[in-house]
């Protein structure tokens, strides 16, 4: 007989917009009450308008059965990391109720409370007592999770003093030897080189095969359908399917390629915002839209817009950005071309290997002339998945894989 | 599988809700485990180390004495200043810095609580821990002033400890209070040190309980620390106890404590989306 592992009722989840409301300053809390204190009591009162706020989830509900691993899937932003925050106490719900049965462990960080002047085992059962092992747990899977990590010989080495490899493996190797009913796993798995991230996926398999029930949080969609018999899939904070893996997962695929990545119009400024519009940024590689880029396949790049009236010529353009510095710039034609009135669709093509991973933020324009151009910074963004292909973090550091040849002439 | 069938249900939070006990002692490793980190870490990669906890409140009890005891020319009982300074700076030392770095612990704790579960009341009562360890080193030094001056060391000193506790019960109050504020407010980041200076002024510290005109004495008995410090400065220079202050100390000290855990709990759940 199998019974319920996690029952999820209707649960809603809202969140007011602009968060820093509620951290302000008491200078604003104050000045803001005497400007308008009517409108501070309504709000206080929950009178407020809605368009204060803003549902991260709505009337959520599904049960987990003992045992079974579930795969949970869709867009940024459409409520996935907040049904996890909610399955791990963190948040509250706003409305609505989840029973668990049995031990919970959540997963949503490696290595959070890892603290740099410790030494590896002392961050070991820091990590561990946090994760909520007991102190006897940790001393029994020691070895195992110092053999998993591979730093035998930097155990008692500060962990400041670790590469930023040796730091996740330690981090992970913990996290993966939690021995919970119940594990609750978000993207954590996306740490280390493609070797140690094969491994953290059959230590997965394995837990998942002891009978415990999985929880997990995924853009890696071929993790989700090795390692879970059933897809969750979130849009836009509703539970929009719960079915089989391969169904989900192919759904979502689908809801993607249609959309691609929208551009919202509003983030634009320059004299031409008003004449050329862009609609869509989509990204393939071997022929498939992807979500999480490859580093080391070359990537298509889809500009989709809509200009409303001809340019005799005119220069669309893509920029690259990494914690704020520009770090270039791709651009459709290789010279001013015409514009014709109507949509218009742009494809770049960018080689394999020339982003590291991590995150990049894309700013897309158009010129036309001197003093003719529209402008958005921080229109999208682009996630280039862990995949160093085997390669040491000191082999792949830096914003950029310079394309070279490199020899030793004596 | 591993332990009995447990159950847990979450709701969204309802106003003021009782403090879980069981769970906080289920959870007793973590708030052991973080105490010793912040004590070890504390003064990792100092090249004194622990003799800090010795050279800080030595080093104010110098200034002190300079300014107050010599330009000043503040009374003092009878005792020798120093010695009558040093026993209420050390209670004072451990408040002030129990209260200060509890009122930014949960702030300075935010990966931890907006990743991980766990009673957060945990996080402001580890961060009692390194006030604690050096409050215990600092005490070594006074035992030996005590020898050399030639006071104390009589069966009043064994009152030092349910002082002791007295005090942590009301840095603990308001220290979670001060926490939880902190987390909305910010401002307090600021606010917290002005108000731990002003009250080492308005606490019989560098003079004595009594220079306060008979008049305004229950002004200064309202503050719970006045009734603590004069405790300790009776314990360790062995001079009679004043019941009143005391007792009034001790009562403050529990009212701030329930009222700064049930505070805490009431806003706890909204941390992670805040902090």
């Amino acid at each position: 007989m199998t019974t319920t592992a996690i029952r999820v009722e209707d649960v809603w989840k809202q969140y007011s917009v602009g968060l820093d409301r509620s951290a302000v300053t008491m200078y604003d809390a104050v000045s803001e009450w005497l400007r308008a204190p009517l409108q501070r009591i309504r709000r206080l009162t929950g009178q407020g308008g809605d368009a204060e706020f803003f549902w991260a989830l709505r009337e959520v509900g599904f049960e987990v059965r003992e045992g079974e691993t579930v795969g949970v899937i869709g867009r940024n932003g459409a409520g996935k990391s907040t049904l996890l925050k909610i399955l791990s106490r963190i948040t509250a719900p706003t409305r609505g109720r989840i029973t668990l049965h049995g031990r919970v462990a959540s997963l949503l960080e490696v290595g959070t409370g890892f603290h740099p002047e410790l030494s590896g085992r002392e961050n070991i059962f820091l990590n561990g007592a946090i994760l909520g092992m007991t102190r006897r747990e940790v001393a029994r899977k020691f070895d195992e999770i110092v053999a998993f990590a591979g730093v035998e010989k930097f155990i008692d080495t500060p962990v400041k003093r670790y590469s930023s490899g040796m730091y996740v493996r330690l981090a992970f190797a913990v996290a993966a030897h939690l021995e919970t009913d119940i594990l609750v796993v978000d993207e954590v798995l996306a740490v280390g080189d493609a070797a140690f991230q094969r491994k953290s996926l059959s230590k997965m398999g394995d837990v998942a095969k002891r009978g415990r029930t999985v929880f997990f949080v995924s853009h890696n969609l071929g993790a989700i359908r090795n390692l879970c018999s059933r897809a969750l899939l979130f849009e836009e904070g509703r539970l929009g399917f719960d079915g089989d893996v391969g169904e989900g997962v192919a759904r979502y695929e689908r809801s993607f390629a249609a959309a691609g990545s929208a551009i919202e119009t509003t983030q634009f400024r320059g004299p031409l915002a008003q004449h050329v519009r862009f609609d869509s940024l989509i990204c393939r590689q071997d022929g498939q839209v992807v979500e999480i880029i490859d580093p080391l396949a070359p990537l298509e790049i889809e500009l989709r817009g809509f200009a409303s009236e001809s340019f005799p010529s005119l220069d669309l353009k893509l920029g690259f950005f990494r914690d704020g510095v520009h770090l270039g710039s791709c651009h459709d034609t290789p010279d001013e071309a015409p514009l014709h009135a109507g949509e218009f669709v742009s494809r770049l093509v960018i080689p394999a290997d020339v982003f590291r991973p991590g995150r990049y933020s894309i700013g897309i324009g158009a010129v036309a002339g001197i003093g003719t151009w529209v402008w958005g910074s921080d229109v999208a963004a682009l996630d280039f998945s862990e995949n160093r292909g085997g390669r040491s973090d000191e082999r792949t550091e830096g914003l950029l894989a310079i394309p070279y040849r490199g020899e030793r002439i004596q | 599988m591993t332990s009995a069938q447990q159950l847990t249900i979450i709701e969204p939070p309802r106003g003021w809700r009782p403090l879980d006990w069981r769970e906080l002692w289920e959870y007793r490793e973590l708030l052991w485990v973080l105490t010793t980190r912040d004590v070890k870490v504390r003064y990792k990669q100092t090249v004194l180390g622990g003799a800090w906890a010795i050279i800080r409140p030595v080093l104010t009890m110098v200034i002190f004495t300079v300014i107050f005891g010599k330009f000043a020319r503040m009374p003092s009982d009878g005792y020798p200043y120093p010695i009558f300074l040093y026993a209420a700076l050390l209670p004072w030392t451990f408040f002030s810095g129990a209260i200060s770095a509890s009122a930014h612990s949960l702030v300075g704790a935010g990966a931890l609580v907006s990743k991980v579960y766990f009673p957060r009341l945990i996080i402001p009562l580890s961060s009692m821990g390194s006030a604690l360890a050096d409050l215990i080193v600092s005490t070594g030094v006074l035992l030996l002033m005590m020898l050399w001056y030639g006071v104390g060391w009589s069966p009043r000193l064994l009152a030092a400890l349910p002082l002791l506790a007295g005090m942590m019960i009301l840095a603990l109050g308001i220290g979670t209070l001060l926490s939880a504020i902190t987390v909305t407010y910010r401002d307090f980041t600021h606010i917290t040190p002005f108000m731990v200076q002003i009250w080492l002024y308005a606490t019989p510290v560098v003079f004595p309980l009594s220079v306060v005109p008979e008049r305004w004495r229950w002004l200064i008995y309202l503050n719970p620390m006045t009734g603590f410090v004069e405790g300790f400065r009776s314990a360790f220079l062995d001079k009679p106890f004043a019941l009143v202050p005391l007792a009034v100390s001790f009562v403050i000290a529990v009212v701030l404590l329930a009222f700064g855990v049930a505070y805490f709990e009431r806003v706890e759940r909204r941390f992670a989306d805040i902090i």
